[in-house]
């Protein structure tokens, strides 16, 4: 187990080094000079200058890449052009309304999938299994964005349930913040939840054709207790890796997200710094989400060993 | 007598039916577009603005007073071309590499072809998109580029997995024994048994292209004005949305039911090609 665990490791290090190579190649050497870019055409060479030292572009392209690097591992993600603020600063801020979004997300995907995927699977081929089957053909065919706004429509502005975008703050209350990022949370969870009931579904379904299953109701076991104690058991390693993927999808997911409802991300971050053509920022941002997928897969792959002893001889 | 049979399962299958006929009906209604539309969509009438669906415009009009029939119709074009380019890029790069996996299995290009494949799988193709607008700015193209690179670890590995259990049969056993070389093999015994595979996962790229364009366009990384796209009618209709709510439902459901309609036909094509495991999509 150890072993793997290193493996995968030193995986997880190159990984990082490769995909922060490519996010620094192509945002501040594909550009050719990023303070240039920055200025526009009508820069003075003095204050092209100014933002050059500042921004430590003068070295070697190399010599940029690892102080980069190495502050990036002290915390220190390098100061926004447009805000003239440290960068680290501003992403920790957002994160605090991105980060719970996501949570909240992936807590409802899971609380919908886990007992529609399990009640589905229970009545195979019922009307039940058919309607979540239908239900959840719709979740993965809508765009999310475009269901937030349709939830904006209902319940913000005909309903006024809640409202219609922007953010509360935590200082509010945490009843308060929760209740802001309720109906975006709903627009993320709802394409992951149908992808997760349907996985949760077949998982359970391929499981309860099992040969051990056919033992355990051989034994006198009843439906019910062959379902909560040996299937659904089994049934979870499949579901546990597309909940770790998810992730992913719900933090790039969020970027859009945020949008519709004006909430002060990351991802309304990420826009703001591209239209003021802040690099510095947008790099930093899509080094941290990539960061976050792969430790996220990372941790997946080690759970899964953890569980699946099987599993640690492969790759 | 083969081909007769597969007709007739195929017209038995719902999803597949279904799937098709919500397929064409956008993919014909992009076509038209070439030929006719109800209204020019490069016309402003501002006199007519955001009016409700009538006989005259069964959709209504937008904040331009342009026929929102006629811009869906339009933005078909660009969602369709964006997703079918992405997809092309995926399996055109993606196949290859899967192949040469496969047929090097374990071999140091493998382990290359599948880390870079991991790589990929970590920028989500809208952090893709946001870092080639940072440095290019938005365009329909860049959109392309983003969606078309994440689709090719999607391709490496589908044909990777595929082909590494053909690799195992008697027949490529033969054909080895015969002489033939990887690059044959692949070609000619590998490609031929994997076509179904990936023309099923074709079309579920294509329907995720479809969403994905609709979002970076929605959030303005993707087609820019004056190209009609469904995700910038979107966007356009967002801020209006409470007193001309027809101006989002529309382009709305045009969205969903292609997506619908391609991801119905992936399950149906599915089931046509592998009547044996009738596995339930994830």
């Amino acid at each position: 187990m150890l072993r793997y665990v290193l493996k995968r490791l030193v995986s997880l290090v190159i990984s990082l080094a490769v995909a922060s190579l490519v996010i620094f190649v192509a945002i501040e050497v594909v550009p050719g000079d990023p303070a240039a870019y920055m200025l526009g055409m009508n820069a003075q060479a003095d204050t092209l200058a100014a933002l050059r030292e500042q921004l430590g572009l003068n070295g070697s392209i190399p010599e940029r890449y690892l102080s980069w690097v190495a502050g990036m591992l002290q915390g220190d993600f390098g100061t926004s052009y447009t805000y003239r603020t440290p960068v680290a600063e501003m992403i920790g801020e957002r994160l605090w309304i991105s980060l719970p979004l996501a949570l909240y997300a992936l807590t409802l995907s899971t609380l919908i999938a886990f007992p529609a995927g399990v009640w589905a699977a229970s009545r195979r081929g019922s009307a039940v299994d058919m309607g979540v089957m239908g239900v959840t053909q719709l979740g993965v065919a809508i765009p999310n964005f475009w269901f937030a706004m349709l939830m904006v429509l209902i319940f913000a502005i005909n309903l006024r349930w809640f409202s219609a975008g922007g953010f509360a703050g935590w200082e509010q209350g945490f009843f308060a913040g929760m209740k802001s990022l309720t109906l975006p949370a709903v627009a993320l969870a709802l394409p992951q939840a149908s992808i997760l009931t349907r996985v949760m579904r077949s998982s359970l379904l391929d499981t309860l054709s099992e040969d051990f299953i056919r033992t355990a109701r051989a034994k006198g076991l009843t439906r019910r207790q062959v379902l909560w104690r040996h299937a659904l058991r089994n049934a979870m390693i499949p579901v546990l890796t597309i909940i770790g993927m998810q992730f992913s999808f719900l933090m790039a997911g969020a970027i859009i997200i945020e949008n519709v409802f004006f909430l002060p991300g990351l991802g309304r971050l990420v826009f703001q710094s591209i239209s003021a053509r802040d690099l510095i920022v947008v790099e930093s941002v899509v080094m941290l989400l990539v960061f976050a997928v792969i430790l996220v897969n990372f941790a997946v792959d080690v759970a899964y060993a953890a569980v699946d002893p099987r599993l640690r001889g492969r790759r | 007598m083969r081909a007769g049979g597969l007709m007739r399962a195929a017209l038995t299958n719902r999803s597949l039916v279904i799937g098709l006929a919500l397929s064409l009906v956008f993919v014909g209604a992009a076509l038209i577009s070439f030929a006719w539309v109800p209204q020019d969509v490069t016309v402003l009438d501002i006199a007519n603005k955001m009016k409700t669906p009538s006989a005259a415009h069964p959709l209504g009009t937008d904040h331009f007073g342009r026929d929102i029939l006629s811009m869906i119709m339009v933005g078909a074009r660009t969602s369709i071309a964006v997703a079918v380019v992405a997809v092309v890029i995926g399996m055109g790069l993606g196949v290859p590499l899967g192949l040469a996996a496969a047929a090097r299995r374990g071999s140091l290009l493998d382990e290359v072809i599948m880390r870079g494949n991991d790589l990929v799988f970590a920028f989500p193709s809208l952090l893709i998109a946001i870092m080639i607008t940072a440095v290019f700015g938005p365009s329909a193209l860049n959109a392309i580029i983003a969606i078309g690179i994440f689709n090719i670890p999607v391709f490496a590995r589908l044909t990777r997995g595929a082909a590494l259990s053909l690799w195992t049969r008697d027949y490529v056993l033969a054909a080895r024994v015969a002489g033939k070389g990887a690059v044959r093999i692949s070609l000619e015994h590998i490609l031929p048994n994997v076509t179904n595979l990936l023309i099923v996962q074709g079309t579920i790229q294509f329907s995720l292209g479809i969403l994905a364009e609709a979002a970076l366009s929605y959030v303005g990384l993707g087609a820019q004005p004056p190209i009609p796209s469904w995700g910038r009618m979107l966007a356009d209709s967002q801020t209006m949305i409470s007193f001309a709510p027809h101006m989002a439902i529309f382009p709305g459901m045009a969205i969903l039911l292609t997506v619908l309609g391609l991801n119905l036909m992936g399950d149906g094509l599915r089931d046509l090609f592998d009547p044996r495991i009738r596995r339930d999509r994830r």
